[in-house]
């Protein structure tokens, strides 16, 4: 130990001096322009927290790709959905007319459209990857209503932070942050393949998100909650994948 | 060999204060590595089973015919996969590890490259001689690896020409690439650099590749550690550990390495 010179020591107590101080600085910033996850904490929560961020800074603003028509994949892979109660059944008899989303939470005006009124809102159409945490993917084309269409009937409030949103399937929630909310590619989906959204792909109503992988894309949606801050929704963590040992952010 | 100068000046004038083998940037940067691969290969080998069917270009799923498949079973009851059970779902706390080890090996390698190029590790430690590049020169290392001999003297303090190009090999080449082929899956960072997808042919393809690239790590990886194990598993990890590693150096240099 006597090999240690005074200027080593000097060296790094001002390096980790420094490193500190800088982390101390990034966290704070990190915390001022929300850019730690709401699962940002824990064992995974440095690495998440550094996903997250680092992913924010880079594509608020970036569009998915898109696709020629030609690439659509034939046929799609509808992935296993967990049975629709009885409920669902319902509604899927009266050919969905009944099948309303509910706009609450921090909107000047809380609405609830029925499906005719969603399919009767401005729509685009986007041929855009679908990618599952599992590895498989697949193209096609979605028709929907861009959620920020949807807000901005609501009237989202500037507190807004986040939106939460819930399917028919009660264990099934999610949010995002108003960087996807409002990003124009992010769609209330009621449409795919130039048809209406088959049921095994989430008919009548399903949220795509094309910046994150498969499982943000929640199928059957029913409500919509606006929110500063996603405490108040189950453990706080942000969604049901969290709570399910699953990132909140699935940009990767 | 570049470095058998100092090794034969050192025997008879031993320094003042001895070199270690290896810096300590390297080997705090080897083990915060190995640590990192070894959580990295558990974590992606956990995401595989999810999928083990492989493609080529944009898409892939059950519907597609694949690339390959691994003839092993799956996590998930909607991959066929001949076997009658499905293996439990690992993927969640996998996905948080494996992407948390990957920053630590991103940092970490950051810092190693910055190390390296400012301390002339590259140079001095990793390039092999522009000599021991010839076709003789190396068909010598390799025939004596084949055949199993034991490390000359001096390979103890430095790289024969076949590590050298293994190294750089896996630094230069197999962890960029690695890192690439990950960054390349990720929807969201192939919505700001959809050429880093485009170049591989889509995101399938670089799925398949990553899979490749991790298998020549894991390969490089079992070398690695058996050449430690076969030319003195003691010395090359005290090496890597403590710096030291060469007690027939003499006294002299012993009591440099134990103070």
């Amino acid at each position: 130990m006597n090999r240690i010179s005074r200027r080593k020591l000097i060296t790094a107590g001002l390096v980790t001096t420094a490193g500190a101080s800088a982390l101390a600085a990034a966290a704070k910033l990190a915390r001022r322009y929300g850019l730690i996850p709401p699962d940002g904490g824990g064992l995974y929560g440095p690495g998440e927290t550094l996903t997250y961020a680092a992913q924010r800074l880079l594509t608020r603003h970036s569009l998915a790709r898109e696709f020629s028509p030609a690439q659509v994949s034939k046929p799609p892979f509808a992935n296993a959905v967990a049975p629709l109660g009885d409920a669902f059944k319902r509604l899927q008899e009266g050919t969905f007319s009944d099948w309303r989303l509910t706009v609450d939470g921090m909107v000047a005006r809380p609405v609830s459209f029925s499906l005719g009124e969603l399919k009767s809102f401005p729509r685009r159409r986007q041929i855009t990857h679908l990618a599952c945490e599992e590895g498989w993917s697949y193209i096609a084309e979605w028709i929907g209503v861009p959620l920020s269409h949807i807000l901005e009937v609501a009237g989202t409030l500037p507190q807004a932070r986040y939106v939460v949103y819930r399917s028919i399937q009660r264990h099934w929630w999610e949010s995002i942050d108003m960087a996807d909310a409002l990003h124009p590619q992010t769609l209330v989906a009621h449409g795919m393949n130039g048809g209406e959204l088959p049921v095994a792909f989430g008919g009548p109503l399903r949220l795509r998100i094309p910046r994150q992988l498969g499982y943000k894309s929640v199928k059957y949606i029913t409500r919509l909650t606006v929110s500063d801050s996603l405490k108040g929704f189950g453990k706080g963590l942000g969604s049901a994948s969290p709570e399910a040992g699953y990132a909140w952010y699935a940009g990767i | 060999m570049a470095d058998s100068v100092w090794v034969s000046t050192s025997a008879s004038a031993a320094p003042a204060k001895a070199r270690p083998r290896h810096s300590a940037v390297v080997r705090a940067t080897h083990w915060i590595t190995t640590l990192c691969f070894l959580a990295l290969l558990v974590s992606g080998v956990e995401i595989l089973i999810s999928h083990p069917r492989f493609y080529w270009g944009e898409t892939g799923n059950v519907l597609t015919t694949p690339l390959f498949k691994l003839p092993i079973p799956a996590s998930r009851a909607t991959v066929p996969t001949g076997y009658g059970y499905v293996l439990p779902d690992q993927n969640g706390w996998s996905r948080y590890l494996h992407f948390q080890s990957a920053w630590v090996t991103v940092l970490t390698g950051l810092l190693y490259v910055a190390f390296a190029l400012f301390q002339g590790h590259f140079r001095r430690n990793l390039l092999p001689a522009r000599a021991d590049l010839s076709w003789r020169a190396l068909s010598t290392v390799i025939a004596r690896h084949l055949r199993l001999r034991p490390a000359s003297e001096e390979e103890a303090w430095s790289y024969n020409a076949l590590q050298r190009l293994t190294y750089l090999l896996v630094i230069l080449v197999l962890f960029p690439l690695v890192i690439w082929t990950g960054l390349a899956m990720s929807p969201a960072i192939a919505s700001v650099f959809p050429a880093a997808v485009a170049v591989w042919g889509g995101q399938q393809s670089a799925r398949t590749i990553h899979f490749f690239v991790s298998v020549l790590l894991v390969l490089f990886l079992l070398v690695h550690v058996a050449m430690v194990c076969l030319t003195g598993f003691r010395n090359r990890m005290r090496a890597m550990i403590t710096g030291g590693g060469r007690p027939q150096m003499g006294s002299e240099y012993e009591q440099d390495l134990t103070t």
